[in-house]
């Protein structure tokens, strides 16, 4: 008989359990562990919010202390000059500037490489290495990724510009977002793929409209998640964009922006300068923060989609 | 087993005719041999359930049917899928046209992240040039197929993830049915349903066979004698049998048939 392998007699005899004593000891035991690895855990906690507050608070008190409109409207000031005077207009107009093209190349290309790599032979050779290659370059030190654009741009041009400066921002943006957008695709059901392949859309449409729409706050939480690493990369710009100190529009030559002022000034023997350090690291700070309160918000909105 | 089971008198139709006909169909889950040598008929405006114990390849041999497994590089079938005398697995034809004239419905609902009325419109705009009026009507039309008009009536506009999981399961349905196939799989269409949701799913099957030939894969005995003509008793891989409904219910030819029927097995 074919069924026979369900019948009753296969069944082992119930089990004898443990004396109530030794059931008693175990869950003493139990609340004990349970007890150390929540004060192991608080204890960790504490330490670590800890200095974040300071750094925090430092921030806050001495970058609010030197905020003025100065420092949204006049240019970086020669050292010396009286506090109050110059601002960090030029340099925040870089950073906004290279900032905005490095995500305008690199989240493009990061989606569609994070596409392809969920979509199209998840599992092929081509995306094994092309994954490989990814985590080699998203733990590769930033100074490395601005030393190559030197090589690359810097050198073949001779001249430090913002457009090198963008570049090599852009190359931290790809590996942050192809990961982020591979792993949001990944999340998605397959049988939401299958009910739209079995209507019979085609793949370019059942990944722009279906999968692609059902992970957009995923990926658009790790394109922000990849501006706001950007915002405060300095090692990259230091052999790119350099620095300057006055007003430009447009990014050919040398051009300013906050991170390495930031560094040239809080270095500086300078008291105007170190002042206006701490209104920087302030504002890019107040940036990050706002950036991951967005991206918080749009994952949050992922549950009812 | 075929022939007979075709010629085997059924209350609702008389002489059913062969809407899809399966020939000596072998799959493969790479090495793994998941369906042998699989050959019955689909009779036209009729339902067909296949029941079987978890395994047994039930849901296997529905994907067959519209090349779903074809998404899965390690999967292959073998044999004759004919469909208007065309075998579907050797076809010419894109697959998309195909999946087109043969809908399915999946065990879990599965609304795409967008409105009720664009749930909707997505796939008949894929293949119909509707818009405006048209599509609108379409979507109406659909919708009311699906028992599911009343309750989002007013809220076309809202995403389909907003609605409850037996109304889901009925968009997906009213999807289904609005690209207009000759032939609908169910794959346990109710079996994340409560009761209510699966008594009017169940009214809606009976509905559906006027128009199309529908075929439904399911763990619910109950399901396939309340809403089924045809029955395919499926085990390990094999057709053990297939008849009519009635008569697989209340005489089944063999003695395994039978001890998983009435719950002695499985």
């Amino acid at each position: 008989m074919i069924f026979s392998e369900f019948s009753a007699d296969s069944v082992a005899e119930f089990p004898a359990s443990a004396p109530e004593s030794a059931r008693r000891a175990r869950f003493r035991f139990r609340k004990w562990l349970n007890a150390s690895a929540i004060f192991l855990s608080l204890f960790a906690m504490v330490f670590g919010i800890f200095w974040l507050l300071w750094i925090l608070w430092d921030t806050c008190r001495m970058g609010l202390s030197s905020f003025s409109v100065a420092m949204f409207t006049e240019s970086t000031p020669p050292p010396n000059e009286e506090i109050g005077v110059g601002g960090l207009a030029n340099a925040m107009m870089g950073s906004l500037q290279m900032v905005a093209l490095a995500t305008l190349i690199g989240a493009p290309v990061g989606v569609l490489s994070g596409i392809y790599l969920a979509e199209y032979d998840p599992r092929g050779k081509m995306a094994v290495m092309i994954r490989f290659i990814n985590d080699l370059l998203l733990s590769a030190p930033s100074i490395i990724i601005g030393l190559f654009i030197y090589a690359v741009m810097v050198v073949r041009f001779k001249e430090f510009s913002g457009w090198a400066g963008a570049a090599a921002l852009s190359l931290i943006v790809i590996p942050v977002v192809i990961r982020t957008t591979e792993n949001m695709l990944a999340l998605i059901p397959i049988g939401l793929r299958e009910a739209a392949y079995a209507l019979g859309a085609p793949k370019w449409k059942v990944i722009m409209r279906v999968t692609l729409t059902a992970a957009r706050a995923g990926v658009l939480t790790g394109v922000l998640l990849a501006v706001a690493r950007i915002a405060g990369e300095t090692a990259p710009l230091l052999f790119t964009a350099l620095n300057n100190q006055f007003w430009k529009a447009g990014l050919s030559g040398p051009t300013a922006n906050l991170p390495v002022t930031i560094l040239q000034f809080a270095m500086s023997p300078y008291e105007n300068w170190r002042q206006l350090a701490w209104g920087g690291v302030f504002l890019i700070t107040l940036a990050v923060l706002v950036l991951n309160i967005l991206a918080r918000i749009l994952s949050r909105g992922r549950g009812t989609e | 087993m075929k022939t007979s089971a075709l010629s085997g008198a059924n209350a609702n139709t008389s002489t059913p005719v062969a809407k899809m006909s399966v020939r000596a169909l072998n799959f493969y889950y790479g090495k793994f041999h998941a369906l042998k040598n699989i050959s019955l008929d689909i009779p036209e405006h009729c339902v067909t359930a296949f029941i079987g114990p978890s395994g047994c390849g039930k849901s296997t041999l529905l994907r067959t049917f519209n090349r779903m497994f074809e998404l899965y590089p390690d999967q292959r079938a073998e044999g004759e899928i004919l469909l208007d005398g065309e075998n579907l697995l050797t076809s010419k034809q894109d697959v998309a046209l195909i999946r087109a004239r043969i809908g399915m419905v999946f065990q879990k609902p599965t609304p795409f992240p967008m409105s009720i009325f664009d749930n909707i419109a997505f796939g008949v705009k894929l293949f119909e040039p509707l818009s405006g009026i048209d599509l609108e009507e379409r979507v109406e039309w659909a919708l009311k197929r699906a028992a599911l008009w009343d309750e989002v009536k007013d809220k076309l506009a809202q995403s389909g993830a907003s609605l409850s999981g037996g109304q889901q399961q009925r968009l997906c349905i009213a999807r289904g049915i609005a690209i207009r196939p000759e032939i609908l799989l169910l794959d346990e269409p109710c079996s994340a349903l409560d009761p209510i949701s699966t008594a009017r799913v169940e009214e809606l099957i009976s509905e559906l066979k006027k128009e199309y030939t529908v075929v439904i894969v399911t763990h619910n005995m109950q399901q396939a004698a309340r809403c089924s003509d045809y029955t395919a008793y499926m085990y390990l891989g094999d057709l053990m049998e297939f008849g009519a409904t009635e008569q697989m219910f209340l005489k089944p030819s063999r003695r395994e048939t039978e001890d998983y029927i009435t719950g002695r097995f499985g």
